[in-house]
């Protein structure tokens, strides 16, 4: 885990957001930071409107009320011009990938390269799909292949790489390792991680996995009773005394997910020693 | 602060140098591959001391401009090359999907191809026209596994609601037979074989015929686009799973309802084009109701109802047959679901309307004139 910065700038703000469906309400007043530099995992029971407020934040929801601001910019009821500079800057990758079906994955990869920067010329086009195609973990001869030869993971992956097209400062996850294997899992959360380092990464990653929280994730923010009752790194998550809170956390699986990280932690020593 | 990616040249000594500045990310190379291509002659060394950002697509630039000129990459903090040896591992040949062949082979390929996807959709329908009648006997020997609900709520989507778009059709068509028809006897002073031309053609053809359209691009194509679907969603595979027939429950009502829905929805529309003729007569030829009706029984045998009624619960079959065939044949993504659902409408009108010359000529062969 990186250290937290001790003063750092905040890229997304969410205030007072309330989103609902018909007479139920998903959000009331809901509250959330996200500092740039971080991983913000969100974790919440389902149908605590994880997905919505990501969509919320994107701007593919318009809230009942609410003030979001990403890049200091309001993403409410702002036109379509102005949205575009901030597309350029964020990149999204949906739970099932979202992949244009008519297209190949390294198209895929390309349209967001081709929209926003139409001088770019066919050959870069290629290499960059090429080298994104990779980077996301994905063998190089999956770039010419449809979305529907790709299997579930695989089309994950080729989201991430479309996701990672434009370089982006802000990267979106919704439920990135649902579904895969637990190897895989386990690599999408270096790569995450490694991206995050490299190209400086700001990443809302939604998720269900304890293991990816542990591994990954500077603070997390848990949603339940319809707001974010709480932020922070783990150990000050723990400290708390919400019954979700504690629950999640410390049930079987958390448990078993906090010894997995120290067995994790125990063989890296060891093996840095020998 | 973001200032342009640039380089320039720098010769000292007899080695050649490029010192890169400013900001080496996508959003500001500008023209910067183009000109990177244009250096000619060796190159020692890449320096990037001087530059404010570099994200995976200048990291690329410089370590395929590096690799292309064998120089050495100098001055890089240590997430920077780290950033560059990650993009350096990624690299890889890029692969394109095969490339299209010329005109004529292609034409030929596709040609074959759809000679191809003919006969196994022929095969495939009669395979599938088997599959729905070993369903239906299993259903007749088990009558408890009979979906009574299912097969009624299918009546109603396929036949009621169909009633106002058919009786409009049906109407309209009436009117225009009765038009062009008389326009035509008139100059024969004929006018009053409108009357034989309207009834006759309305029972005998245009009735079922239009309702086998109509029927085909509602109901046949939401039967393809259902069950496809159901394919995507796993649903039909859940049922398997069950052990619930996906043949008895999702086929077999369809099929039952379009059968005997559709003898009804021809004989309907054969009605209502006859008082769409009628009201012709009636306005533009002064022939009034009663006489039309009087007529109309005179002219018309019975055979032309019994050839509407026997002919209708065939195209019902094919309908339903082609609609579900092609629903159960989706697999992979959405965009199969549409050309599923198109194929399945095309074939049914394309079949219905083959099958209807061969009972034409059967009819007449058979003295039903």
């Amino acid at each position: 885990m990186s250290p937290r910065p001790p003063k750092s700038e905040i890229i997304i703000t969410v205030s007072g957001l309330k989103n609902g469906f018909g007479d139920s309400l998903v959000h009331d007043g809901l509250d959330l930071e996200v500092r740039r530099g971080e991983i913000l995992g969100v974790v919440g029971g389902s149908g605590t409107g994880k997905s919505v407020l990501m969509r919320s934040i994107i701007g593919l929801q318009t809230p009942l009320s609410g003030e979001i601001h990403v890049f200091g910019e309001s993403t409410i009821g702002r036109d379509e011009t102005e949205a575009t500079d901030v597309r350029k800057r964020w990149g999204i990758l949906f739970q099932g990938g979202a992949l244009f079906s008519t297209l190949t994955v390294a198209e895929n990869v390309q349209v967001p390269l081709k929209e926003f920067y139409p001088g770019l010329d066919q050959q870069l086009l290629d290499e960059i799909a090429a080298y994104k195609v990779v980077m996301s973990g994905l063998p190089a001869d999956a770039a010419p292949k449809y979305p529907a030869e790709l299997s579930g993971g695989m089309k994950k992956r080729a989201g991430l790489a479309r996701a990672l097209a434009l370089d982006p400062e802000l990267l979106f996850l919704d439920e990135p390792t649902a579904g895969l294997d637990p190897i895989g899992a386990a690599a999408f959360d270096e790569l995450t991680q490694s991206l995050q380092k490299t190209l400086g990464l700001t990443v809302f990653l939604i998720t269900h996995d304890l293991d990816t929280l542990y591994a990954i994730c500077d603070r997390v923010a848990v949603l339940a009773d319809k707001k974010v009752i709480a932020v922070g790194t783990i150990p000050e998550l723990l400290a708390l005394d919400h019954p979700w809170i504690q629950e999640y956390f410390n049930g079987p699986r958390g448990r078993a997910a906090v010894a997995g990280r120290a067995r994790h932690e125990a063989k890296t020593a060891h093996e840095d020693q020998v | 602060m973001k200032g342009p990616a640039n380089f320039e040249r720098v010769d000292s000594g007899g080695s050649v140098e490029l010192r890169f500045t400013g900001n080496l990310s996508l959003a500001c190379i500008g023209d910067l591959p183009e000109r990177l291509a244009g250096v000619k002659g060796p190159v020692a060394q890449v320096d990037l001391h001087n530059i404010e950002r570099i994200d995976t697509v200048g990291a690329w630039l410089v370590h395929r401009f590096a690799r292309e000129h064998q120089a050495e990459i100098v001055g890089l903090q240590p997430d920077e090359a780290h950033l560059i040896e990650q993009v350096a591992a990624a690299e890889c040949p890029i692969e394109k999907p095969r490339a299209q062949a010329g005109l004529v082979p292609r034409v030929l390929g596709e040609v074959g191809d759809a000679v191809v996807i003919a006969g196994r959709t022929l095969y495939g329908l009669l395979g599938f026209l088997g599959a729905t009648l070993i369903a239906f006997w299993n259903v007749a020997t088990h009558p408890s596994r009979f979906r009574f609900n299912a097969t009624v709520h299918r009546f109603e989507i396929v036949g009621v609601t169909a009633l106002a778009i058919i009786g409009l059709m049906s109407f309209l068509i009436g009117i225009v037979i009765a038009q062009q028809g008389a326009v035509q006897l008139r100059q024969f002073g004929a006018e009053i074989y409108t009357i034989n031309l309207v009834g006759r053609l309305t029972l005998r053809e245009l009735g079922v015929l239009m309702t086998a359209i109509m029927v085909a691009g509602r109901s046949g194509s939401a039967f393809a686009a259902q069950i496809g679907t159901m394919k995507l969603t796993e649903e039909v595979d859940a049922m398997r799973t069950i052990g619930v027939s996906p043949m008895e429950a999702l086929v077999l009502p369809r099929m039952i309802a379009v059968v005997l829905m559709m003898p009804l929805l021809a004989f309907y529309s054969s009605l209502i084009g006859m008082i769409g003729g009628c009201l012709l007569c009636w306005i533009a030829l002064d022939i009034p109701p009663i006489t039309f009706i009087m007529k109309i029984r005179e002219v018309v045998p019975m055979t032309d109802l019994w050839i509407c009624l026997i002919k209708a619960p065939v195209f019902g079959v094919i309908i339903a047959l082609a609609g579900c065939f092609q629903g159960m044949q989706v697999e992979g993504d959405a965009e199969q679901v549409g050309s599923r659902t198109t194929a399945a409408v095309v074939q049914a009108i394309f079949l219905v309307i083959v099958l209807d010359a061969f009972f034409a000529v059967f009819f007449s062969g058979i003295g039903w004139k």
